[in-house]
Order: structure tokens, then sequence, then C-alpha cells
């Protein structure tokens, strides 16, 4: 299986996320108990919804909850209906039966769909909640938290659980760091029957629910395995009044490195919860993050591009971005990460720092020559460039006859473009 | 001295593709002892390298080199034939993790892996099988080591190195080519150079690497780069305060890098408020560790720990 490599593309970059209903998707064909739900994209969709979802089990409960990448959205508020939650419980059914029920999710949906859902996540201004996901009522008898990520002092996943669910993990961790159970999983055999039994013991549980548990954990964490998740967090994990164990809430998020071998979940990216310039850049296989500051940057190396945004700070000023074109880029992937810079009206100048190892300071040089000739240059350009073929990309430079002002290191270019910006 | 690699090392490569011949022909001229190539698809076949010899390699050369370098379908066939003591994977990410084990289990002592992108989960199986087996593992997704003028294992560009006393540790590629560059411009040689790499999975971490450079005998000073993300610095910091006997000088990127986004390396983020810059810096700091306060300042700041 080795030899050079025909397979799909594989696509660096941040890891891939999905919404809550595709990660209980994934999670019931596993086995793995979760409550009754249906997508809607629609006002007409949500109400469809409901009558189903009520009839199978006979509980008028329902809850809408908006689907977003983003936590928090229980607690998170619409602008435009600041006393609206963006996960509502509807209640109507209980007295008014499905036909309340229905008109209840009628009007919430109206309000929720198109709307904009600020969460402790999302930052103020928010995320468009275009789908929302309509699930059955669940009768809680206690809430639980549980997650599986990898622990890097060990280099293997950890399984983590807590009586403390529905809260943030991040507190329980800081406060009472003792509520917080851990099992590490040996790759070589899984979770083990014991360590589940141990954690599921030290959550307090008991009867159908300490059974259910057992099974909920060995299912998940294998889960983590073979889809190659970065993250799974169940939060909160529920026992229901029956003793069942249920994933009431499920962020699930993947190594962007091993989609190559998962395509149905590649397929569940949802590509408008991600920045479009961020998007562009990945179809050139250009590592970019968008960023608040005012010059963009240009960089070799993930390394270098980012001591070069902290250097661009400590000499005053605020990084547009985070790019770093890799190793073996060619002049045309030059070009393609120039205009993505320069495409954002807030850069005011840009940083080129490039120190050449296998990336020659004679391609990059024509890159930028390339990119200017195509887009023009509006704002001013510093260039700093070192490493292999250092002479020949500075005569590109200087004999393109562009408005370029040559940088002797890093900190002189920074000192320069901030200087020009100002 | 140096750690990890010398003349003595002679170097097997794991994949034989573009990127894997590009780097074996610039080691070639760099004068590492370069002995063969696994590549099932061309096994039995002869791959011929000639150029104009790399004079800041080894010394003592003629300017011109050639070399036949036989492929074998595996690596077991491969160190058997030519007596290989490392190697250097090149293999395409889906492949690379098996290619480790692989070699690991051939008896391969150093496994140099430059790829770039495996995931996670199949370096944490590589991880667990080597646990019992005698390997020194550097990488995945990194630049390499170099011992300048005796052995380059790698893509970092050979001439900005000199031979001295000063070993480098790092996370990062190009970032290290700047430290290694201003080092030898403020006339710090170094003994060996090592990229760890960006994962978040790897095989040698910080603390190996001083370990290392602690009991060589002519390294007199290190500097390791890290960058936001994981613990690794502060355990490393731990590690120098309570054994470290040679003078220490550091840098650390991503002071600027927001929470939750992942700085092009797989390793570089921050997550749950942990791996910040400012907790990391302020781990060297207490363990007596000279930071270099901007990364145009390694090369002195190295000088001042040496004082």
């Amino acid at each position: 299986m080795r030899g050079d490599y025909h397979g799909p593309a594989v696509r660096k970059g941040p890891s891939l996320k999905i919404h809550e209903y595709q990660a209980k998707q994934l999670m019931k064909a596993r086995g793995i108990s979760v409550p009754s739900g249906l997508l809607a994209t629609t006002v007409d969709e949500a109400v469809a919804a409901v009558r189903p979802l009520i009839e199978e089990l006979g509980n008028p409960v329902v809850v809408v909850k908006s689907q977003i990448h983003a936590g928090g959205r229980g607690k998170g508020r619409f602008i435009e209906y600041p006393d609206l939650g963006g996960v509502t419980v509807v209640l109507a059914g209980i007295d008014g039966g499905v036909e309340a029920a229905e008109e209840a999710v009628r009007e919430l949906a109206g309000k929720m769909l198109g709307s904009t859902l600020v969460t402790i996540q999302t930052g103020p201004e928010g995320k468009q909640v275009n789908r929302l996901y309509i699930e059955q009522g669940v009768d809680i008898e206690t809430e639980l938290y549980l997650s599986v990520v990898l622990d890097r002092a060990v280099s293997r996943n950890v399984l983590m659980v807590s009586t403390e669910g529905g809260t943030e993990i991040e507190e329980v961790a800081e406060h009472t760091p003792e509520k917080i159970l851990r099992a590490t999983i040996d790759p070589a055999i899984g979770l083990a029957n014991f360590q589940a039994a141990d954690l599921a013991y030290g959550l307090g549980l008991e009867g159908d629910a300490f059974k259910n548990a057992i099974s909920f954990m060995k299912a998940l964490t294998a889960a983590a395995v073979e889809l190659d998740t970065d993250l799974i967090e169940i939060n909160p994990l529920v026992v229901t009044k029956a003793g069942g164990v249920m994933a009431l809430d499920g962020k699930m998020s993947f190594d962007a490195n091993a989609m190559f071998r998962h395509p149905h979940i590649a397929q569940m990216r949802d590509e408008s919860e991600e920045d479009p310039a961020e998007l562009e850049a990945a179809e050139h296989d250009l590592s970019f993050i968008k960023l608040d500051g005012s010059i963009g940057c240009m960089v070799n190396g993930a390394g270098l591009a980012m001591s070069t945004m902290d250097i661009i700070k400590y000499v005053g000023g605020e990084p547009a971005n985070f790019l770093d074109v890799g190793g073996g880029a060619t002049a045309d992937k030059v070009t393609a990460a120039f205009k993505i810079i320069t495409k954002d009206p807030r850069v005011k100048g840009i940083f080129v720092n490039i120190f050449g190892g296998i990336m020659k300071c004679d391609t990059i040089a024509i890159g930028v020559v390339e990119a200017v000739k195509e887009v023009g240059l509006q704002v001013p350009l510093v260039v700093r460039l070192e490493g292999t073929n250092v002479d020949l990309g500075k005569q590109i430079i200087d004999e393109s006859g562009l408005n370029v002002v040559s940088a002797s290191d890093m900190k002189d270019g920074a000192q320069k473009i901030v200087e020009l910006t100002k | 001295m140096s750690v990890l690699v010398d003349t003595n090392t002679r170097v097997l490569v794991q994949g034989m593709g573009q990127t894997g011949r590009f780097h074996t022909d610039t080691a070639l001229a760099y004068g590492t002892n370069m002995v063969g190539a696994v590549h099932p698809s061309k096994a039995g076949t002869i791959e011929h390298f000639e150029g104009e010899t790399d004079h800041s390699g080894v010394q003592g050369r003629a300017d011109t080199y050639s070399a036949d370098l036989p492929i074998f379908r595996s690596v077991v066939e491969a160190a058997e034939a030519t007596g290989a003591n490392a190697s250097v994977i090149y293999v395409p990410p889906p492949f690379a993790a098996d290619a480790i084990m692989e070699a690991a289990a051939a008896g391969i002592k150093l496994i140099v892996c430059i790829t770039e992108g495996i995931p996670v989960g199949d370096m944490v199986i590589a991880k667990r099988y080597l646990e019992d087996k005698n390997v020194r593992l550097v990488g995945p997704n990194c630049p390499g080591v170099i011992t300048p003028q005796q052995c380059k294992i790698g893509i970092m560009p050979g001439y900005i190195h000199q031979p001295g006393k000063i070993g480098v540790v790092s996370r990062s590629g190009t970032l290290t080519y700047e430290a290694v560059f201003q080092l030898t411009n403020n006339g710090l040689g170094q003994t060996t150079a090592i990229g760890i790499g960006g994962d978040p999975v790897n095989g040698t971490n910080f603390v190996d690497c001083l370990d290392l450079f602690n009991q060589d005998p002519d390294t007199e000073g290190v500097i390791m780069i890290g960058e936001i993300g994981g613990t690794a610095e502060e355990e490393a910091a731990e590690w120098i305060q309570q054994y470290m006997t040679k003078p220490v000088a550091g840098f650390i990127a991503g002071t600027t890098a927001p929470a939750g986004k992942r700085m092009g390396h797989a390793g570089a983020i921050i997550s749950g408020g942990k791996g910040t810059a400012a907790d990391k810096i302020a781990a060297l700091k207490k363990a007596g560790i000279v930071v270099a306060p901007t990364p145009t300042d390694m090369g002195t700041a190295m000088l001042e720990a040496l004082g």
C-alpha cells in the first residue's frame, strides 16, 4: 500500500465540524441511543415533524433546536428576538395536544429560521440559523457529561465523564477537577469493560442505567476511533426515568487528514458555516485563518507564519490573517494566496516573509510579481526573502519595477509595514 | 560528537516518489550516506543520481557526485542488503504510519518521518506499536535531523548550518531555519538540529532531545523552539529545571494566536484555555531559560544564555 498516493485529495487544515443532527445520525447508525428527531429547513417541515415525533412514544413534548456550528445554543439569544433561546422546549402539546404543539412550533420556526443566534462561542456578530432539528422530549432523571478526546501527554484517546452535566466542562475542570473521571484508551484494546464499569460506578449509576451506561461508553469510544473524531462531546448525556442512557446533545468534529477514508462524513460539511476566504484558501491547499487586523501576511511554514503575526503585533500592528503557503508552493499558489489577502478590504498593507528551504525565493518572487500584475497593488508591500535562491528572488523583485519595500530581517519587515500603514 | 546522526549513519528512503527523489538528491549532494530505498512498485530497479556537490555539507569531496541506489520491496529486504541503520519516510499520509511500523519491525533504530497530514488515529496506533521496541522516531510532519557537515536527513536547506556547539530542537520547520541562520550569523555553529514536528502525536519530544544534548559532550548550549498547543514546553521546562546542566534559550510562537483556531500545524491549537504562549513563556522563564521576545532575537538569546 505504499508508493505515490493517487487517492482523493488530502485536505489539510482545521478539523471538520458537523451539526448536532448529523452527529446524532452517525450515533444512531451505530446503535448509540439518541432521541428521535427530524431536520427542518422550512417552517412547514418543522410543523410536519411534530406529529410523528409525538405519536411515536406518546410524549407530547418536543424541542426545537437551532443547528449552527457553535456551542452554548441553549443560553444563546437571537438578535431579532432577544427573549428567544436557540434551543426551546415546546410544552404546548401537554394540554393542547398535537395541534397546539404544531402551532407553537410554527411560530418558533418562523422566528428562528433566518434569524441570527448569538452564543458565547459565535462572537457578537452571531450566526444565521438555516436548519432546525425538531426532537422528542425526554423524561430526564439526571444529566451527565461525557467526552472522548486525544490526551497528548500519553498519545492516546481519553474518555472523560462527569456528574456535572449541562454545565461548561472547563469550569468543572477548574473548580472541581475531582468531579471529572477519566479512562485512557489503549488503541490495541479499546475501552475495557472494567474501565467502563469503573466510570459508571463513579457516576453513581445503578441497575439498568449502570448497564446501559457501560454499553453507551463502549460504543461511543469505538465510534471515536473508527470515525477518526478529534472530539466527541455529549453534554448532557442523560439518564431517563426509565433507566435509559441517551445523548441529549452531541458535538462531533473530525480529523480532516482522515476524511479520505470517510467520504460520507466529508459530505456532511456545511460550507455556509465557514469563512468564504478560508474556503477559497483550502481549495488552493493554503492554510489560512482570518483575523481582525489590517496587515496581511504571506509566509512559508506554520511556525514562521505564527511568529510573523507575533512580531507584527510586537512592533505595534495587527495581523489580518495567518497564511502558510506551505513547503512546496508553486508560483500559481503564491498568486492565489496574494489574491485572497488583497480581497480583504481591511488589509492596509502586506508583509511577505519567506525563509526558503524547499520553497525557493525566486518562486515566491515570480508568484508575487504575477499576482501584482493581475490584481494591482493598492497597498504598501514589504518583502523579506531569505534562504534558497535568495539573490535570484531579490533580483526578480527589483527588476519587476514594482513598488516593493525590501526588508533585511523579520523585525525590519514588520516595522516597515507597520510604519507604512499608519 | 553530535546526537542521533553522524558520518556512520546509513540512510534508507521509504517512498521514492517525486518528493522522496528530490530530497534524496539534495541529501546526496550534501554528502549523506544514502544506501537505498523502499518503493514496492519500483522494486528491483536502480535509481540514479548525479549532480554538483553541495560544499556546505561533508567536506573534502569532489565537485560532482554520482550514486546508484537500489530499490527494494520491503524495509526488511532493504535493511538486510544495505545495512541501513536509519530511515527517512516520504510516504504519502494515508500509508505513512504503516511505513513507520514497518521500519521499526525491520529493526531500523532511527526513523525520521517527514510526511505531513498523517491521521492522528494512525499515529496513536503507530506510537503504541513502537512502545516495546528500542526505536527512535523523529516526527512526523517535521523537517528532519541534521548534523552539519556530517549527515542531513530531511528537507532543511543544508547551507545555513555550521558545525559547532549548539543543539537545536524545534516543533516548526521554517522557524528552525530562522533560528539556525541566526545562530550561524552570530558565530554559533550547531552540533545537531532536530525538528520534532508540529503534530499532536509525535515520536520524540523536547525532553528526549534535551536529554540527548545534555549527554553529548560537544553540545554546550541548547535552543528550543516551541509553539502554542499541548504542554510539551511546560514539561520540558520542568525537566530543564531538574536535570539540565547546560544553558538553554527558547522561543515560543503563537503569542497572538486566537483560541480555538488551529495555526497550520495540527498540534498548534489553544483549546480549553490550555496551551497558550503566555503559559509556556512563563514556564520557560521560571526554569531559567532565556526567552527571545521576538523571533529575530533567537540568536542573541542563545548568546545571552551562554553568558
